[in-house]
């Protein structure tokens, strides 16, 4: 302590710096003012006894306060690879050959398999001697004959093998760096690496710093034992550079498409609706029969839908309902309609598939309400449905579908507009407007465009309509108005997330993951 | 849906009033098709599969037309008195049962009105007619056939003649087998022992249907100026739709229109019909309905006035209901619901004003996916990020790199890609694939996917002898995880649940043996946990330890709650 009084304070500046300097930059400081104010890390890691990369951090740091620079300098080295190794020991392969031969013709594979040569040293060989006219060769029958036309000369490549590895290239002469180059070309001959080396370069400011007495008073970390005996009191810490970077931290979280979906339910919880859940394996008597969709639709083919290997068939539903649906598929059943006028094969409807759309659990919810006590009804279902389609940035073969029908004895077409602009203004695009469109199932059928304000445009997000009565009166029992749409989300999670791709949703790329935005209204 | 390139020149000649870029687009987008793009020569347009009426630039502008206002209601087709007259032979019922016909003269074609019927002739087959199975027509120069003629079938090899673009004369095997449309189309004849034909009273092929006409009696030019037209197909119903929608553009185009007696034989019935029917259907429109369903108030002559629009006639029957005639051509007019859909198309669907409806319902979500959602908290409390995989995977390839074998795996009959034939029978594979495509991503990597697994069983339970389960499967993938690091974490999820776990050692071939546990509770299991092979990480290429563990939630989910 008292020494330390005896010492000239310094500058305030100074000594500002001096608090926020951490141990590691302290001991480099000293080691690069004595190795003559430029050293590499290596140098001084060796000085002051430290880790390169503890060396690398401190003369970062350093440098970020302005007490030293960092230069840069690559440096590449050649070393051998494994058959340079290997040929500096025997000699390359094409001067063993060139060796072996005498004046004669001579059958080049006897002679290959003499030396050992490996097919394709044989190849190189032939090809390399060839080219610079020491052999001619020619072919008879089946064997290659060659003929040694003159010795070879200087063998600068095993030269070069010889010579002291790792060799610096930039102490290479001219021919040697040729010699190089054609190595390189042969496989595992030679391998260059570049190193960068980086250099630290103390500063007029760092100077003054190193110059300066450090003080003893200044305490680094705070710890439970320093806590425990009050060792900090009566002392400065050390100041941190509060603003550089620290490395990312990563917590515990949902998949962004996850976190989508439970926005969505919330949104449909929030309007009153019920969710309906099932099964992705369903037979087709739900997934299209139920549906109206007739037996020969191009759907049901096997270009578009999955069908199940084993087990192919499934269990069609009690007997009424059955006969319900066939009959309304081959005349109208109980509706007033002509049906599809033909004969209706429960062959077809047992089949097993992958669910192509939910609004096969809109079927299914249908069929297990009594018109009579549980209507009015409300309810929407999320859910993964499958397509046989290739994937490419726009097709996917798995994808979400939200799935939305509203039962009731009042419903009409006005009320479908009011509920999908409720929901698509939750989901941050407030304007909608609806176009004719076809689905096999509803009668009126709508296509569904919201305005995306940001870009300007129109964007085709759903299809909607009201059941046809040949849908709802089988499976209710009688002919009722039933509100229903079905839309992806792929289209407006893209948006958020700026992805062009539509794979980009299920790739599970970490670092995406990770850091891609939480899914807010008000970060749209 | 089909897209169709439609001459802009020839509907617009057709519409009877004209209308700027804009409105033009606009317009169309709201009769009901799904606009492409207009160019300066053509309109791109997918017709949805409803209205194959709407296929050709004739059939097109006759719907255009009305809805803007331009020729409004009913067009009506005459059909002229003949003696043309086809047999059906009992021979075809087995193979192609049914064929409706029409003879058109007067016609003046040029290289358009070809375009537009050959385009028509293949929208009709590929949509309609369903690739030519249920409906492929055919059509011919008049003068080149002596009538009646028959409609037979015949032994491939009795067949013979030179099909359109062939240059030689072929047999019906021949056909199938070496005619680039024969080929094509091979599938729906080839099992047959005796294939259809088209033969007229000179014994001269025209054709053999779904495949090809003859050259000699079957190609149109034009010079032709009188067609025979026949379809022929597996549902009567169809083909005289599709009879209509070819000769009422035909009809369009100039040409009258001549009956054609079909008489069919013994195993008919005896049956007859007179092709083609170019009259109206006739269907009641209750007014009130139209009216509940759109949510507007309309009056029987509004009502009326819209259906005009869309080319339907009407008359009144009473205060409460109308009488609307049905153009031939329609082919999807099956209840009273597809009439109100057109006095919706005629409103202009941008006119509906939306109306809120006050039902009372009660929201709520399943027990079950709570449950998962709280599992879902647990996990990510305890740092681990979710993924979303897909149900589908390569089956074959997955169980090679775990060193498992298949057992009761559901596969698909029909991928068209290997990479996603079978249903998942287990989580963990997929969340594996993760680790293996994110090795350059910052460890530690814990990574948790609740997801549904599916198991064919054999007994055929349940409705579709596949069952379905939610599962919990979580990783730790660092370079010092172990089998603690599962362990601690299925603790903490059995002591967040109040389930009691106990935990048995066991082994699996996915895993290091003595490192492998199951988990129990109520004495069934629920999961397994330990440390994955180190053959299994390399087969993922992982470099990196890694242990796992898999729960089944809905087996959780029922022991605790159930």
């Amino acid at each position: 302590m008292k020494n330390n009084k005896e010492r000239k304070n310094p500058d305030p500046d100074i000594l500002e710096l001096l608090e926020s300097l951490h141990p590691l930059e302290r001991r480099v400081l000293p080691a690069l003012k004595e190795l003559g104010e430029r050293a590499s890390v290596k140098e001084l890691a060796d000085k002051a006894g430290m880790l390169d990369v503890e060396v690398m951090r401190a003369i970062q740091w350093l440098s970020n306060k302005g007490l030293v620079k960092i230069k840069e300098d690559v440096k590449e080295y050649a070393s051998l690879g494994d058959n340079g190794v290997s040929y500096r020991e025997r000699g390359l392969p094409e001067y063993r050959f060139l060796d072996a031969l005498g004046g004669q013709e001579e059958d080049s594979s006897r002679i290959a398999k003499k030396l050992g040569l490996t097919p394709e040293e044989f190849n190189v060989s032939i090809g390399l001697l060839k080219r610079k006219g020491l052999i001619d060769i020619r072919k008879d029958d089946k064997k290659l004959l060659v003929k040694k036309l003159k010795q070879a000369g200087e063998r600068k490549e095993e030269e070069f093998l010889r010579k002291d590895f790792p060799v610096l290239t930039s102490t290479l002469t001219g021919e040697e760096e040729q010699v190089l180059q054609s190595l390189k070309r042969r496989k595992g001959m030679v391998r260059v690496v570049m190193e960068r080396v980086y250099y630290a370069v103390l500063t007029p400011l760092g100077r003054r710093v190193a110059e300066s007495p450090f003080n003893g008073q200044i305490m680094d970390n705070l710890t439970p034992h320093t806590l425990k005996v009050g060792a900090w009191k009566g002392k400065k810490f050390r100041k941190y550079d509060v603003v550089s970077r620290v490395p990312p931290i990563y917590g515990g979280r949902r998949h962004f498409v996850n976190e989508v979906i439970r926005y969505v339910k919330q949104i449909w919880l929030e309007l009153g609706f019920e969710e309906m859940t099932g099964r992705h394996v369903q037979t087709s008597f739900w997934t299209f029969d139920a549906l109206f969709t007739p037996q020969d639709h191009p759907s049901r083919e096997m270009q578009d839908t999955f069908f199940v290997e084993e087990p192919s068939r499934g269990r069609l539903p009690d007997e009424a309902l059955v006969k319900r649906v066939k009959e309304t598929h081959e005349r109208g059943g109980i509706t007033k309609s002509m049906g599809w006028n033909y004969k209706w094969s429960p062959e077809m409807a047992v089949k097993n598939v992958l669910r192509t759309h939910t609004t096969v659990l809109s079927a299914r919810t249908l069929a297990s309400l009594d018109a009579e006590k549980d209507l009015p009804g409300k309810f929407f279902s999320i859910g993964r449905v499958y397509r046989n389609e290739t994937m490419d940035f726009s097709h996917l073969f798995e994808f979400n579908q939200v799935e939305g029908i509203v039962v009731s004895d009042k419903a009409n077409f006005r009320n479908l507009l009011f509920y999908l602009r409720q929901f698509f203004t939750k989901m941050g695009y407030d304007k909608v407007r609806i176009r004719p469109a076809y689905f096999p199932y509803t009668e009126p059928s709508v296509e569904v465009d919201v305005y995306d304000r940001k870009h300007g445009k129109w964007l085709e997000l759903a299809g909607a309509g009201i059941f046809r009565p040949e849908v709802t009166a089988p499976l209710l029992g009688r002919e009722t108005p039933v509100l229903a749409w079905g839309m992806g989300l792929a289209r407006i999670i893209m948006l958020y997330y700026g992805f062009d791709d539509v794979r980009e949703l299920y790739r599970n790329e970490l670092s995406k993951l990770r850091n891609s935005r939480v899914w807010l209204q008000c970060l749209q | 849906m089909p897209t169709v390139n439609l001459d802009r020149g020839v509907v617009e000649s057709l519409l009877g009033k004209k209308l700027g870029e804009e409105e033009l687009r606009d317009r169309i987008s709201y009769l009901g098709t799904d606009l492409d793009d207009v160019t300066k020569e053509e309109i791109i347009v997918e017709v949805f599969p409803n209205r194959p009426d709407m296929l050709s630039e004739h059939g097109f502008a006759r719907a255009l037309s009305s809805f803007i206002g331009g020729k409004t209601g009913l067009r009506r087709y005459d059909v002229n008195d003949s003696d043309y007259r086809v047999f059906v032979d009992d021979s075809v019922k087995e193979v192609r049962p049914f064929t409706v016909c029409a003879v058109v003269k007067g016609l003046s074609l040029n290289d358009s009105s070809i375009k537009e019927i050959i385009q028509l002739q293949e929208k009709l087959h590929l949509s309609f007619g369903r690739n030519r199975r249920k409906v492929a027509i055919g059509i011919y120069p008049l003068h080149m056939i002596r009538f009646p003629v028959r409609y037979t079938a015949m032994k491939p090899e009795e067949i013979r003649f030179i099909p359109l673009d062939a240059g030689r004369e072929m047999s019906g095997g021949e056909i199938l087998k070496n005619h680039p449309t024969g080929k094509e189309y091979s599938h729906l004849l080839g099992n047959f022992r005796e294939y259809p034909v088209f033969i007229d009273s000179n014994r001269e092929f025209l054709s053999m249907p779904p495949i090809i006409n003859s050259e000699k009696t079957g190609r149109v030019d034009n010079s032709t100026r009188e067609v025979f037209v026949e379809c022929s197909g597996t549902d009567i119903n169809a083909l005289k739709k599709a009879l209509s929608i070819l000769v009422s553009v035909l009809a369009d185009m100039g040409g009258e229109i001549y009956r054609v007696r079909v008489e069919y034989g013994k195993a008919y019935k005896g049956m007859v019909v007179e092709s083609p029917e170019m009259n109206p259907g006739e269907m009641r429109l209750d007014i009130g309905y139209a009216s509940k369903i759109l949510g507007v108030t309309l009056d029987q002559k509004k009502v009326g006035a819209l259906l005009e629009r869309m080319g339907y006639g009407v008359k009144s029957s009473s205060d409460k209901t109308l009488d609307v005639l049905i153009p031939s051509y329609r082919a999807d007019i099956l209840h009273q619901a597809d009439l109100v859909e057109d006095v919706a198309i005629a409103y202009g669907y941008e006119n509906f004003k939306e109306e809120e409806i006050e039902i009372s319902t009660t929201a709520s979500l399943p027990e079950e996916y709570r449950f998962s959602e709280k599992v879902a908290e647990i996990m990510t409390g305890l740092g681990f990020q979710e993924l979303n995989t897909s149900n589908l995977i390569n089956g074959g390839a997955q169980s090679v790199k775990m060193g498992i074998k298949k057992i009761n795996a559901v596969r698909l009959l029909n991928s068209i890609n290997t990479d996603y034939d079978t249903l998942r029978q287990w989580m963990l594979p997929s969340i594996m694939e993760v680790l293996s495509r994110n090795t350059t991503a910052q460890y530690p990597q814990m990574l948790f996917e609740i997801g549904r697994v599916f198991t064919s069983e054999k007994a055929s339970k349940g409705e579709t002898g596949v069952r379905e389960e939610e599962k919990l499967s979580a990783v730790v993938c660092s370079s010092n995880s172990d089998y603690t690091s599962v362990r601690r974490v299925a603790d903490y999820i059995g002591s967040l649940l109040g389930a009691d776990f106990e935990v048995r050692a066991a082994s699996h071939p996915s895993f290091i043996e003595g490192r492998m546990a199951k988990i129990y509770l109520n004495k069934r299991e629920v999961g397994f946990m330990g440390e994955i092979h180190p053959a299994v990480l390399e087969g993922f290429k992982l470099e990196m330890p890694t242990a796992a563990l898999e729960i089944n939630l809905a087996k959780l989910h029922e022991i605790l709650c159930g």
